[in-house]
């Protein structure tokens, strides 16, 4: 048997949610045992998370793109470098008279351990860690954004049905039908335009706020339409209609026996959401629309160095693989949340 | 069938209306000078003057909506050229018609997608099969482990890449270029095989999981465990039950793909320099040319519909228990 993963579980010890959940709970569930202590839902999900090796691999690795991303200043200042400064234009030997790096693979050295950029000149090593930190900000924030939405409207029309239900559908069709990357094009320069009079000068937050709002305006669809449907099964089952017949309001129904349901499908949908918006926020870059200089960004990196291939790869490399591995790994742990969740979940 | 048809189209058109009515308030919610977005960014005043006058840019936008609207239908004439139902405007940026020029570029993107829809459906439905075959065996762990990488890069990441290794460094292969299949069928397909192998690399691992996701599932149905038992081949249980059962998804799902595919791989065409509906859509954002932009738009969106259409009405014929009620 495999894990969605393709890596092989070893034996039935770590095949999830099987026998040895079974086994640890008849042996703490023995009548009469003093020391009787269940397991909540919860816990069973960590235990059968801990057991996925390819799932705590992928967090450490998830979690060091995000300590990166927190500790950067405190990075670049032990490195003594920053993103702001064009250290090739401040000293002249650094830069080919065409803008190259003078060292060889991009300039790497001592002194710039993954190189220079070529043009500007600024040090690739404080761009790329910082660039973590403007994915990360916007993807976090959009899953956000588009799981309160989708929680929001899911349960609204699965709970309420009837007319909230058609008139959420139709909203859901038509979005599905916009060509969502045009779209997304399309939509930066109105929304941004929404939010800053075109007199004003543009503050820092101006584009994260917009790539954040552009990206959620066309992100919740998905997860509406699961929590639609679990939600619909809900509402038919003996303990909703046990609540409804005690007298409970709508609010109580929705809040305290609809959402704690509605837990599992909401945290895999966003784990699984959030590296889809962090290529989704690069790709928006790398075509010129998202997040514009000086703020470091992994897609405008991309973008820049893919005018450089036919003299140097080196400064699409770091960009590019720093992107496949975070992406990668995002994946893999929103897989492994999947089933540590979802046992059953047949892949 | 036809009920079905007839009722699908009609929503279909509800929907393209609103995508459209939706495309051209967007427009004007962007503080500009509208006839200024008409007429581009290298804009004589005369020319603005006659825009304006000629667009009836003075008017709100729903009624210069509804004029794009019927226009489409009774036809028109810009800037003494005379346009023809079903009409889309006139660009002032590109001083074309719009369905011209939209006719120009299809067939690039077209070119594109078909040959990396060939490319990815073969690998990507074999390499899957071979997977859900070979189910938990070393076959099925490289095939798993392949597609889980190649769904996690980018195109902005593979296609600058497979051009530094397959045309800049080593010169194996053609630059990117779109030659007309009519032309010269061997340098259509030299000038677009980058583009294809990048294109399908992610496809394939997309397709890949996918076919193996659900062959495994069919696979664990009862039916097929029924026929094991009666005594069938292990082939012909794989091919005739399971295969049948899982074409469904994999049909559902390239209809959708090959929509989005159609309506312009934006991104795709940049890396490459393609100039095919989505490096035309990008083209048309920068240059703040409405009227191309909504053509484009609209276009896409036509074809994602019109392909959940077909995707809708081919299930009904794959899956014999799905009626089109």
């Amino acid at each position: 048997m495999t894990t969605p993963t393709g890596a092989t579980t070893d034996g039935n010890t770590s095949r999830p949610g099987s026998t040895s959940d079974l086994a640890d709970n008849a042996t703490t569930d023995a009548p009469g045992d003093p020391g009787f202590r269940g397991l909540s839902p919860g816990q069973l999900m960590w235990r059968r998370f801990l057991r996925d090796r390819t799932g705590v691999v992928s967090a450490c690795v998830v979690l060091f793109f995000v300590a990166v991303a927190i500790l950067a200043p405190l990075i670049s200042m032990l490195y003594g470098k920053n993103p702001e400064t064009h250290y090739g234009q401040e000293d002249v030997s650094l830069l080919t008279d065409s803008g190259l790096p003078t060292g060889p693979n991009g300039g790497m050295s001592g002194d710039f351990w993954f190189g220079l950029e070529p043009g500007l000149g600024r040090d690739v090593l404080t761009l790329l860690i910082y660039g973590i930190r403007t994915s990360l900000v916007i993807a976090v924030a959009t899953s956000l954004l588009t799981t309160v939405i989708g929680v929001a409207l899911g349960i609204a029309a699965g709970y309420l049905g009837g007319k909230t239900d058609y008139l959420i559908g139709r909203v859901i069709d038509v979005l599905m039908s916009f060509p969502s990357q045009i779209f997304l094009i399309a939509t930066m320069p109105v929304v941004t335009s929404l939010l800053v009079s075109p007199n004003e000068k543009n503050p820092g937050w101006l584009p994260f706020v917009a790539v954040t709002l552009v990206l959620s305006l066309l992100g919740w669809m998905g997860l509406a339409r699961i929590l639609r449907g679990v939600s619909l099964s809900l509402r038919e089952r003996e303990f909703i209609e046990a609540a409804k017949v005690t007298g409970a309001s709508p609010m109580r129904i929705i809040f305290k026996e609809i959402l704690p349901n509605l837990w599992t499908p909401i945290l895999v949908q966003s784990t699984l959401a959030l590296p889809a918006f962090v290529t989704a926020e690069a790709g928006l870059s790398y075509l010129g629309v998202g997040v514009s200089e000086p703020t470091p960004d992994w897609g405008r990196m991309i973008a820049d160095a893919a005018n450089y291939l036919r003299t140097d790869v080196t400064f699409l490399l770091f960009p590019g693989l720093a992107m496949v591995v975070f992406v990668l790994a995002f994946n893999l742990l929103g897989d492994s949340v999947r089933d540590a969740f979802d046992p059953k979940t047949n892949r | 069938m036809l009920r079905f048809l007839v009722r699908r189209t009609l929503g279909a058109l509800v929907i393209l209306l609103i995508v459209s009515m939706v495309t051209y308030a967007l427009f004007f919610a962007i503080p500009a000078d509208p006839a200024r977005l008409y007429c581009g960014k290298t804009c004589s005043p005369e020319n603005l003057a006659l825009i304006r006058h000629e667009m009836g840019f003075d008017k709100s936008w729903p009624v210069q909506y509804w004029n794009w609207l019927s226009t489409i239908f009774s036809g028109g004439t810009f800037n003494g050229v005379h346009c023809g139902a079903p009409c889309f405007g006139y660009s002032f940026d590109k001083k074309e018609l719009v369905g011209g020029i939209l006719a120009d570029r299809f067939p690039t993107t077209l070119s594109l997608t078909v040959g990396s829809a060939v490319i990815f459906l073969i690998f990507g439905i074999g390499t899957g099969m071979l997977a859900a075959h070979k189910q938990g065996k070393a076959a099925d762990k490289i095939a798993s482990s392949l597609s889980l990488l190649a769904s996690s890069m980018q195109i902005y990441v593979a296609g600058p890449l497979a051009l530094w290794a397959l045309c800049y460094s080593t010169d194996l292969l053609d630059l990117p270029t779109y030659i007309p299949f009519t032309k010269d069928p061997i340098g259509w397909a030299g000038g677009l095989l980058v583009p294809w192998i990048v294109l399908s690399l992610i496809w394939t691992a997309n397709y890949t999981r996918m076919t193996r996701s659900s062959m495994v599932e069919q696979l664990s149905e009862d039916y097929v465990r029924t026929a094991r038992a009666k005594g069938m081949s292990g082939s012909s249980v794989f091919m005739r039950y399971a295969w049948r059962g899982a074409m469904g998804t994999i049909v559902t799902v390239f209809g959708i793909d090959l929509g989005v595919l159609l309506g312009g791989a934006i991104i795709t065409e940049t890396t490459f320099s393609l100039h095919g509906l989505g490096q035309l859509a990008i083209q048309s954002f920068i240059d703040s040319d409405l009227s191309l932009l909504v053509g484009v738009t609209v276009v896409a969106a036509t074809l994602i519909v019109f392909f959940n259409i077909i995707v809708d009405a081919a299930y009904a014929l794959i899956d014999p228990r799905i009626r089109l009620a």
